[in-house]
């Protein structure tokens, strides 16, 4: 029955001059996730509105849902298109209408039409009140309210005749790629992905670098991580993910460096390590699953200690969330599954039973000393050796 | 040098059996209930497959039924006995150290008010007769005895138990999962008075998704599956011709030069754990008091506990240089709490997530011990250096 959509955006419809270079990334984005789907698809810009118009066969359910995934969309039309067979036809078109989409019609509406062919016979206010007697005629059971309809029937009148009431909501935000591009540390957890998801969804493109360390996380936490990256991308579009080889680093500061300063040390090494790769591909942040005192290196002392060294501003969209909030995010966008198998992460495999929870920025940094004869070296080495593997869909 | 020891997972197809295989597939590849010649050629095989198996365990051709492994195999035995001698009681013995195919059947069972016992075993994980004598009773349907563990290779009297179990009570239905066993010890069911064996074809060599079960055939069961009524209407299902051909092929192989390969497999049983002993914090597991080089265990699996390292990553240490290992078992491995077996055999609490099993095969040779051997000598001093501290 639907042959197109009407894609609402919210927010870029708001943005001045630079709202055609927002309209051209969302249709870009729409473009890229309809690949997906079977068949052919025209998606196009006209008068402040986006058209995504089937050309064949398709699948209504596959597009709904590719379509959902696409930042900047705040709503999807379904939209019935037929051609302009007259008045009295299009009254059978809205009352058959009805009757396929609406199967319980015990409700309120409210006609709303648009005559852009200034030709059509009929003017808008006519066209409204005829078709919205049509349908009372039809079925009886149904009442008008124009204040707060229950359906809002939209009726457009241009080359051809479009009907659409449903809006199903989009995950809104805006289209990835008008932000800039972001380095997301990932570490297979619940956070990380669920913290690059709501950075994305402001429109930023994703990098994510993730921290392997042999042998004492294996091939299948590796493989864990490209997961996420994965599904992560259904949002995103590809994501270059550095893979970093941490195992020597860790074990020299655990050679050098008091135990339970391992992890603060250790992840300021991480941070260091994904601001020189985000500087070196054009990344303008870091972003993080932190939340305040999540755990020990999550308090705000801690951050203050992570955070010291790294010019890039880190963004943590997180912190303000409890776990079972972030878990719910995890869950709609489909990471909360792969986030939870049990392989072990780099950062909990030499935690100490009590790491310090207040660091001191003055005693990290001369503990850091102890560091200096080789730490340089090897992080040159991790960066020398960073695998760069593009996860997306369609692998 | 890349070197599996993980055999008791699974093991690698001999080539003779893949191509075997490939002709019953791609040429032969009729439907055996069909009634045209395709369909009577691919019978050819299936006949073959039985009396295959029917000569290495000395039972009848008609007492072979294959499944789609070893863990249907065990779910056949115990639901079907259980179901179809139920007038004759609810009670079912099996041990606290049997694979997870045949522990959650019997925890199945309980659920549909079955009473079933498990028996305890001791420090090296073998069960003790005279607490099996004590148990059997005039309910008693069915006994599951395993034959070899997968975790720990020890061996349970199995030929005893069977003895004790039809002296006690001759009604009692005796079932042995023989998926490690098969194979690597010569088991002749009707000898050892076994009503029910399971064996499995990926761990001899054979393909994965075919197993079997012998059923002596005075045996009452009902079925589990239900469709076409193949295999006298015990396992319906379109039969997997070229699966049981491939594993009577791979039985065929194994049992051919069954003494020489018995008698190297346990050489090098004894050399590697010389060799691990050389080593300092282990522990070898599931060993006979007394009876150091293994003698009563299978020749294929020595389960060792390294002090201090997790077994996690020992496993990836020894996967950086292309050993390939398991931690505990690896139906369990994914799972992240502790194995059965470990804890039924009581060891040290820290040493449960620091055991690492290795599983020979025939394809396992001096050279690739030694590497092992090299390796971990390598390695441990350095994995013990860091370690999560308090």
């Amino acid at each position: 029955m639907f042959t197109s959509f009407l894609i609402k955006y919210a927010e870029i419809g708001v943005k001045g001059k630079n709202r055609y270079l927002f309209e051209d990334a969302l249709v870009r984005q729409i473009k890229y996730a309809l690949k997906k789907c079977d068949g052919e698809y025209e998606v196009h810009k006209s008068q402040g509105r986006i058209y995504v118009e089937a050309l064949g066969e398709f699948d209504y359910d596959d597009v709904v849902d590719q379509l959902g995934k696409v930042f900047g969309i705040s709503g999807i039309c379904p939209v019935v298109s037929v051609e302009d067979e007259g008045f009295e036809k299009l009254c059978e078109t809205v009352i058959k209408y009805i009757a396929d989409v609406y199967p319980d019609r015990n409700k309120t509406f409210k006609v709303h039409s648009r005559r852009a062919r200034k030709n059509y016979p009929k003017e808008s206010m006519e066209i409204n009140a005829a078709l919205g007697e049509a349908v009372l005629g039809a079925y009886p059971e149904m009442s008008v309210d124009v204040h707060e309809p229950e359906i809002l029937l939209n009726i457009e009148i241009r080359e051809k005749i479009h009907i659409y009431s449903k809006v199903i909501p989009g995950p809104g935000g805006m289209p990835v790629g008008t932000g800039g591009k972001a380095m997301l540390l990932l570490s297979g957890g619940i956070d990380s992905p669920v913290a690059g998801y709501m950075i994305a969804k402001r429109g930023v493109k994703l990098d994510a670098v993730y921290f392997h360390a042999p042998p004492y996380t294996g091939e299948r936490a590796k493989q864990k991580v490209i997961d996420l990256a994965r599904i992560v991308s259904r949002y995103t579009g590809p994501i270059y993910l550095h893979v970093i080889s941490f195992t020597d680093i860790q074990l020299y500061i655990y050679d050098k460096c008091p135990h339970e300063e391992l992890t603060i040390i250790m992840r300021r090494y991480m941070m260091r390590i994904a601001e020189h790769i985000a500087q070196e591909t054009g990344c303008l942040g870091l972003i993080t699953g932190e939340s305040i005192g999540q755990v020990a290196s999550q308090t705000m002392s801690s951050m203050v200690a992570t955070n010291e060294v790294c010019e890039l501003p880190v963004y943590r969209p997180l912190i303000g969330f409890d776990k079972q909030e972030i878990v719910e995010v995890a869950e709609k966008i489909g990471t909360f599954e792969t986030s939870i198998l049990p392989f072990e992460d780099c950062c909990t495999i030499f935690v100490a039973k009590h790491p310090v929870t207040k660091p001191s920025l003055k005693v990290i940094r001369r503990h850091e000393h102890y560091l200096d004869e080789k730490i340089e070296e090897l992080v040159r080495t991790a960066l020398e050796t960073d695998e760069l593997i593009i996860v997306s869909e369609e692998q | 040098m890349e070197v599996y020891l993980d055999n008791s997972a699974t093991t690698r197809v001999f080539p003779e059996v893949a191509e075997l295989m490939t002709k019953i597939m791609c040429v032969h590849y009729g439907n055996p209930s069909s009634l045209h010649m395709k369909g009577i050629e691919a019978e050819q095989y299936l006949i073959y497959a039985k009396q295959t198996f029917a000569k290495i365990l000395k039972v009848e051709e008609k007492e072979i039924f294959f499944t789609s492994g070893g863990t249907e195999a065990d779910n056949l035995a115990i639901m079907g006995c259980a179901m179809a001698n139920n007038r004759r009681g609810r009670h079912l013995i099996t041990t606290q150290v049997e694979h997870p195919a045949v522990l959650n059947t019997m925890r199945h069972m309980e659920s549909m008010g079955y009473r079933v016992t498990y028996l305890p075993v001791n420090a090296y994980g073998q069960i003790s007769l005279e607490e099996l004598r004590r148990q059997i009773r005039q309910d008693t349907i069915l006994v599951s005895i395993m034959h070899t563990n997968n975790e720990i290779g020890v061996l349970q009297p199995v030929e005893e138990a069977g003895e004790l179990i039809k002296r006690m009570n001759p009604d009692t239905l005796f079932h042995v999962d023989a998926v490690q066993g098969f194979g690597k010890a010569k088991i002749y069911p009707k000898k050892m008075r076994i009503d029910l064996l399971s064996a499995s074809g990926h761990k001899i060599h054979g393909p994965k998704g075919v197993g079997l079960l012998y059923i002596e055939d005075k045996v009452k069961i009902q079925p589990i599956v239900h469709g076409g009524g193949q295999q006298r209407n015990i396992r319906s299902g379109t039969d997997n011709v070229s699966g049981a051909a491939g594993m009577a092929k791979a039985a065929e192989l194994l049992y051919t030069h069954y003494e020489e390969d018995a008698k190297r497999l346990y050489e090098y049983k004894r050399y590697f754990m010389e060799g691990i002993r050389k080593l300092e914090g282990v522990w070898i597991n599931g060993l006979i008091p007394g009876m150091p080089d293994g003698e009563g265990t299978a020749p294929h699996i020595v389960s060792v506990s390294f002090g201090g390292i997790r077994s996690e990553v020992l496993l990836h240490a020894l996967e950086e240089d292309k050993i390939y290992v398991s931690a505990g078992s690896a139906c369990a491995a994914r799972k992240p709490q502790p194995s059965q077996t470990l804890k039924a055999i009581g060891i040290d609490k820290n040493l449960l997530e620091s055991t690492i099993r290795f599983s020979f095969s025939v394809y396992t040779t001096r050279e690739e011990i030694d590497y092992t051997l090299g390796k971990l000598y390598d390695k441990i001093p350095i994995l013990r250096k860091y370690t999560r501290k308090g």
